[in-house]
């Protein structure tokens, strides 16, 4: 369990003012000029040994990253970091406490992020339904350019600016090259990779998109070490993490939490235990809505991290753990998440436009069980037809969740078209709702 | 060069292609052909259609080939070159998963689609396609959005490969289609539903892969696989547009562009695409004779007898002017004719061009050619409104604008050209001084090594536009726009049939006089070819025969009427505005007892006892061959071959009225000959310009 001490969000819950004169006690700001000044090479290398890896769902080395972009600065081609805090996925919740509680993290992290990348301007992409967070982001933002810490000729000693930019709610712009284009101001759809945005970004310069998780914990990292951060967790899957647990366990909650930590152990301690006992755990959807769901006896004892999620064919994502206990109807529960992908898709390519409506619609007809036994294998294809076959992931996040549900509970949606079926015998091979 | 190349194994077969090739083009350079939708190669690439996909070995996921540039691939782990697989079942699979997606929603509507038998989805779902529909659910229907009279819309059938939509932005310069909303609920539509502002709006019907745009003129009318297509030349404007003409029966039912990579590369303006039901209207399908002051139908033989009488005048009392719309073949027999009479009162310049006289060829050529603006680095336009008198040509300086940082000045009416350019003046006064002037564009031009300077007919048909040709012609060898390898000087017609009659020579003879000087009212008897446009209205007692396919302008005055084919209705030759010679060939028959133009003029001639040397229109382009080899090759341009001629300045007397504004150069875009004016769709679309409430539209 993670100790206080070696908490980088330490107002977390909003138990202290998120002003500066507070976020500078709690240690934000600290040796920010001398960090900048040690210059980009140590930054990265740093960030690298520390073993971050991206906080915002698919767990790419941030350090690494930061290196992509070119070495040196033309004239002509500004180098930008944009900051993805659209955080739409379902059972996300931290990068708004982060905002809110603890702006001056972010906005120090954002200068420490840009000067690695050497870009002298920083783009906060936030949210549509963020008001709040848009507002205590702006005020923190104004005190750090009134006390000179950032803006030109600032006290840290490299010229940055930073704009926080209000997205309109789509949670296609949280694909990190869609939201560029929202950025430009153009419609949120994701752009065609390659180019990297590392080689063409916003405004077809070099960019580095990464989540306000990961640039947030950037500047304690380099107080308080890189070794320190990578004390957490096991290899390859390091450091603190803040997890978002909802569902049904006795008091959900935000919490910072070691990587690594099983997932007995964080719902244990800090949630108060399953609703009606450990027993009572049907599956976990342990990293946003996007991942497969893993059933309960596979994932009591697993380790909350990167690397064995994945290997229990899920993912971390960004932590938003959501339990569900044997009260659930998985079906129901999928199906809405279909419905979700089905409204968010943003259009442009054929698998996800057309493939996203029509797993909706007939896991909506299965949560009822109005539909065939051979229908489960065919929705199987269609999630298989959309993965791996479209732009960007959300294809991919859209087909998961579908086929972790028909991995684990198969039987389950057998069942309930069984069950259906049984008092409409007559009804012989007709699916009552096509019709 | 071996750097710039990049070797890949495709389908097992090795293959090298510039490192800039999309992986489909090295796809297809190898010989396989991928299917898609979305892409195309005139526009960017969207990569959203997902339909040619291809197996990279190795990759975790099928990669999208338009999209995949070569150059950015790796090489095997092992150092061999990447292997693609363009077939097999993972391919397949794939393909057929999208095109199974593509089909869910898309209604089962072929046997009543208008793109039946050539759309893309039909052709590529009997590749990749099911034998059944696996999906049960609603289908889902998209309103119809309102494009104006040319484009149908049915957006049901909409794949969203948004081909239209970057065409507009892209080659069109209007942004004026877009995707609205987003997921399965994304729409195609014009944002306010109206046409789009553009000349070249017809071209997305030819992009949409499906039905879901389509002609409106062309709604129902006839299916594909009916259609006996011809190649042709489009004639309604200068640049001689590659087309294809389509007919059933005896009715042309569309047009068709058809790729020209030098003239219309595969763009077709609107008024050449719709105005085929123009063919049908307000025909001349009998020779007629003024009787009583009322046009009669009559036989040839009587129309002859007319005509003979009226050509039995002094020949100094005789003339003839020939139109806009004129075949060479016409021209020469006319020519011919009216030399054989002795007559030296010839002239085919309606509007009073000047030019064409000093038997200079290259002086009303546009020398730089079409393609040459790709290539220039500076172009400015004199008088010209190439948006209006040659939209396709538009387009190409836009995308030489877009992709080449061309720039472009103007010195004429400021209008809306689809792309930025410099606004020097709007009078000849401007050309004075330009050459030292402090501007961007003047600098441009100075400094640039293939400076393209083009004028326009309209402003030579100015008092002055003698000494104006001679002003720009002088300025063009200022800024040294004539080298050995570039003759950056040119005219920019806007009529079809213009630079033929010219090389044909049918311009004033000795001491004849020209057009201004016929029309005044002086002469016995004129012969009109097709000149509908001229001002016919001060001729007083003069008899005229009009010889032409359309009831317009020109018939109204006519006291003889000898019926003419259209440009569809016979193989007939053409001469573009770069002195390009080319040839339309007959997709219908001539109507009625109409007959194609040369022929008329060769049996007068019989009648007359003038009889002239040939039979056949072979024989008569023999002797136009002869007469001037311009006419021995068919489909090049001369560009910078006339470089010679152009370097003397051009000897004129009289004086430029610097401050008198250049005009319009086309007042109506819809309605500048006569068969637009008899075109319905034509009618409609110019009536929507100008704001009014159209029949169609209101649909």
């Amino acid at each position: 369990m993670l100790q206080d001490k070696d908490r980088i969000f330490t107002n977390l819950y909003g138990a202290h003012s998120p002003d500066l004169e507070d976020a500078k006690r709690r240690g934000a700001w600290h040796l920010t000029r001398e960090m900048l000044g040690a210059g980009p090479e140590w930054i990265c290398d740093q960030i690298k040994q520390s073993g971050l890896r991206g906080r915002g769902g698919a767990g790419f080395p941030t350090g690494l990253k930061w290196t992509f972009m070119p070495k040196t600065v033309s004239e002509t081609r500004p180098h930008y970091l944009v900051v993805n805090a659209d955080e739409s996925e379902p059972g996300t919740c931290k990068d708004r406490e982060i905002m809110r509680h603890d702006p001056h993290l972010l906005i120090e992290g954002c200068m420490v992020a840009s000067r690695a990348m050497r870009a002298h301007k920083c783009y906060v992409y936030l949210r549509g339904e963020y008001i709040a967070e848009r507002e205590a982001l702006e005020k923190a933002v104004k005190e750090a350019y009134e006390a000179k810490l950032i803006g030109q000729n600032n006290k840290n000693g490299w010229d940055f600016e930073l704009y926080v930019h209000h997205g309109a709610g789509a949670y296609i712009c949280g694909e990190e090259t869609a939201l560029l284009e929202s950025l430009e101001g153009k419609k949120g759809q994701p752009r065609l990779k390659p180019p990297f945005p590392a080689n063409a970004g916003l405004y077809g310069m070099p960019t580095t998109v990464n989540n306000v998780e990961s640039i947030a914990v950037a500047p304690t990292i380099l107080r308080r070490g890189a070794g320190w951060f990578a004390g957490f967790g096991r290899p390859n899957n390091t450091g603190t993490k803040l997890f978002c647990i909802s569902g049904h366990v006795n008091t959900p909650c935000n919490v910072e939490e070691e990587m690594s930590i099983t997932f007995k152990d964080l719902i244990e301690t800090h949630c108060g235990g399953i609703r009606g006992g450990w027993e009572n755990l049907k599956a976990v959807i342990p990293g946003g809505s996007s991942v497969p769901m893993v059933p309960a006896e596979q994932i009591m004892d697993a380790y909350m991290d990167f690397d064995t999620l994945r290997d229990l064919k899920s993912g971390l994502g960004t932590a938003a753990v959501i339990v569900m206990d044997k009260s659930t109807d998985l079906i129901a529960a999928i199906a809405r998440l279909a419905y979700f992908y089905k409204h968010e898709s943003c259009g442009q390519c054929t698998p996800c436009r057309e493939g996203t409506g029509w797993m909706w619609r007939v896991l909506t007809r299965m949560a009822k069980g109005e539909a065939e036994h051979d229908e489960i294998d065919q929705l199987l294809e269609v999630s298989h037809q959309i993965e791996g076959h479209t732009i960007c992931a959300l294809g991919d996040a859209a087909a998961w969740p579908v086929q972790g549900l028909i991995r684990h509970f198969r039987v389950e949606i057998e069942d309930r078209i069984t069950q259906y079926r049984a008092p409409r015998a007559l009804v012989q091979g007709g699916v009552v709702a096509a019709e | 060069m071996t750097d710039d190349l990049f070797k890949l194994n495709i389908d097992g077969q090795d293959i090298e292609v510039p490192r800039s090739y999309t992986l489909m083009q090295a796809c297809e350079e190898a010989g396989a052909e991928i299917p898609r939708f979305c892409y195309h190669e005139r526009l960017s690439v969207a990569g959203n259609c997902r339909m040619c996909l291809v197996q990279w070995q190795g990759a975790p996921k099928p990669i999208a080939s338009c999209a995949q540039t070569v150059g950015d691939m790796r090489m095997n782990p092992d150092g061999t070159p990447p292997n693609i697989l363009t077939n097999g079942n993972y391919v397949e699979k794939a393909r057929s998963g999208v095109m199974e997606f593509l089909l869910i929603n898309h209604p089962l509507d072929c046997p009543i689609c208008d793109q039946g038998g050539e759309c893309d989805l039909q052709d590529q779902a009997v590749a990749y396609g099911r034998s059944t529909s696996r999906y049960a659910e609603n289908k889902r229907a998209v309103e119809d959005k309102n494009m104006g009279p040319l484009v149908a819309t049915i957006m049901t059938r909409c794949i969203q490969c948004t081909r239209c939509v970057r065409f507009a932005a892209e080659v069109a310069g209007v942004e004026e289609i877009g995707m609205i909303s987003r997921g399965e609920g994304a729409e195609i539509t014009t944002y306010l539903e109206q046409s789009l502002t553009s000349e070249l709006s017809g071209n997305v019907i030819d992009l949409c892969p499906v039905g879901a745009l389509t002609s409106k003129p062309y709604a129902y009318n006839a299916r594909p696989w009916e259609l006996r297509k011809t190649a042709s030349i489009d004639i309604m404007d200068a640049m001689g547009s590659a087309i294809r003409v389509d007919a059933k029966g005896d009715a042309v039912m569309r047009i068709m562009p058809v790729v020209n990579e030098e003239v219309n590369e595969e763009w077709l303006s609107d008024k050449s695409r719709f105005i085929w039901d123009g063919l049908a209207r307000q025909r001349l399908d009998t020779p007629y004779v003024r009787k009583g002051g009322k046009l009669t139908p009559v036989n040839w033989g009587e129309a002859f007898a007319a005509a003979k009488d009226a050509l039995s005048a002094p020949a100094d009392k005789i003339g003839f002017i020939a139109g806009d719309l004129i075949e060479v073949e016409q021209a020469k027999a006319a020519l011919d004719l009216a030399r054989a009479l002795g007559v030296q009162n010839t002239d085919c310049r309606p509007a009073g061009a000047q030019y064409g006289t000093d038997g200079v060829r290259e002086r009303y050529l546009l020398n730089p050619t079409l393609m040459g603006v790709e290539e220039a680095d500076a172009l400015l336009l004199i008088g010209v409104n190439p948006r209006k008198e040659a939209a396709v040509w538009n387009a190409r300086i836009r995308k030489a604008w877009l992709w080449n940082d061309l720039k472009v000045g103007l010195i004429g009416e400021a209008v809306d050209l689809t792309y930025d350019y410099e606004h020097l003046g709007d009078d000849p006064g401007a050309l004075d001084g330009l050459f030292g002037r402090d501007s961007e564009m003047a600098e441009a031009l100075r400094n640039a090594k293939r400076p393209m300077i083009v004028v326009g007919e309209s402003v030579l048909c100015r008092d002055d536009g003698a000494a104006i040709l001679k002003a720009v012609h002088d300025y063009a060898l200022e800024v040294q726009a004539v080298t050995e390898d570039w003759a950056g000087f040119g005219v920019l017609h806007s009529a079809a049939g213009r630079v033929g009659a010219l090389d044909v020579g049918f311009v004033p003879g000795e001491a004849g006089v020209d057009t201004a000087s016929m029309l005044a009212g002086d002469l016995e008897t004129l012969v009109v070819l097709g000149a509908d446009e001229a001002d016919l209205s001060k001729l007083g007692d003069t008899k005229v025969i009009y010889v032409g396919s359309h009831g317009d302008a020109g018939a109204a005055a006519a006291d003889i009427i000898l019926p003419s084919a259209a440009y569809t209705e016979m193989a007939a030759t053409y001469v573009n505005t770069e002195g390009r010679v080319q040839m339309t060939h007959r997709a219908v028959q001539p109507k009625g007892e109409a007959r194609e133009g040369w022929a008329i003029f060769r049996a007068l001639s019989d009648v007359l006892a003038k009889t002239l040397p040939y039979d056949s229109a072979d024989a008569l382009r023999d002797q136009l061959r002869d007469a001037n080899a311009v006419f021995s090759g068919l489909g090049f341009a001369p560009g910078a071959s006339g470089v010679d001629a152009l370097k003397a300045p051009i000897e004129v007397a009289g004086s430029v009225d610097a401050a008198r504004p250049f005009g319009a150069a086309i007042g109506d875009f819809y309605l500048t000959n006569p068969v637009a004016r008899a075109s319905r769709t034509m009618a409609e679309c110019s009536m929507q310009k100008q704001g009014l409430e159209t029949a169609v539209a209101a649909e």
